[in-house]
């Protein structure tokens, strides 16, 4: 087993009050709804158990398909959200590689930026 | 402690992959899928891939799983849909063999030898993010542009799909 570890010699402790937070968290998460689950009354009708939507009576089922335009939205998210992940490991390192990767980046955006006129351009950002 | 921790976050890995594509509901598929994203992102952190973890939340967890999400709301799909799991018996044929060639794989006494420049302390020393950064805008130019090509390619692909309109068509039939 001991060969699957690679890296065991650096146990990254920096991480261990992410641990804890994500313990404590879910911890509360539990224990207050087993808690409520002791304390709350257990009357159920029809109405309570509906969905609830703000007051109003809910129509029809919550499952219909959603409009083309929330899911070119979503795309175009993933894509420049990737393209900020690549920029991290630019900053920290910007110091070091200099005019050189001022410029590598600036073509990188530039591409894509042609891709963002092309979106603007054809109206994907437009909400009708 | 680390054995602990590595057994418990491939624990939740596996079971929730199994779960992704064996729960009924889609939208319970896809909080199964979120949470082994979470826990697979813990994993990275176990093998100081700290960059790694925080980008499997960062897209993953967040960009890639809310085009999940999207999809499953634009397809329609009704809870259901037991025909997909008909298609078991390829499911278990290509885990088996894959399963197979990965035991096959780990028989090898190579497993595990890190070699080359950066080993553990070397990124240990210079910072991880650091280290991916050095060597992807110097050495790895070209293929860091090409990315800059692919996600291009991607965003007009998808632009030149939803507006023709062809999966609102679908729908309408």
């Amino acid at each position: 087993m001991r060969e699957f570890f690679v890296t065991t010699e650096f146990v990254p402790t920096d991480y261990l009050p992410v641990l804890i937070f994500f313990l404590i968290a879910g911890g509360f998460g539990f224990v207050t709804m087993i808690a409520g689950r002791f304390v709350r009354p257990q009357v159920s009708y029809r109405e309570k158990l509906l969905p609830y939507e703000c007051g109003a009576p809910p129509i029809s089922d919550a499952r219909q398909p959603f409009p083309m335009r929330y899911y070119i939205i979503a795309m175009l998210f993933v894509l420049f959200d990737i393209e900020a992940v690549f920029m991290y490991p630019w900053a920290v390192v910007f110091n070091q590689i200099g005019l050189y990767g001022l410029v590598e980046m600036l073509l990188f955006i530039t591409i894509l930026v042609i891709g963002y006129v092309y979106a603007w351009g054809k109206g994907a950002l437009e909400w009708d | 402690m680390i054995e602990a921790l590595f057994i418990y976050l491939a624990t939740v890995c596996v079971i929730c992959a199994v779960l992704t594509v064996s729960l009924r509901q889609p939208v319970y598929n896809v909080l199964a899928l979120l949470t082994m994203f979470f826990h697979v992102a813990g994993l990275y952190v176990l093998l100081n891939a700290e960059f790694l973890a925080v980008v499997q939340i960062i897209v993953y967890a967040g960009a890639i799983l809310v085009l999940y999400l999207f999809v499953l709301m634009l397809l329609n799909v009704r809870t259901q849909s037991r025909h997909l799991h008909r298609q078991w018996p390829f499911a278990v044929l290509i885990l088996g063999s894959v399963t197979a060639m990965l035991v096959g794989a780990l028989q090898d006494g190579t497993w595990g030898v890190a070699s080359g420049e950066y080993t553990a302390a070397a990124i240990q020393e210079i910072g991880n993010t650091q280290a991916i950064g050095l060597r992807l805008y110097t050495d790895y130019l070209l293929p860091f542009e090409v990315a800059s090509l692919v996600l291009l390619v991607a965003m007009i692909g998808a632009i030149v799909l939803t507006k023709k309109g062809l999966i609102d068509d679908h729908i309408k039939e």
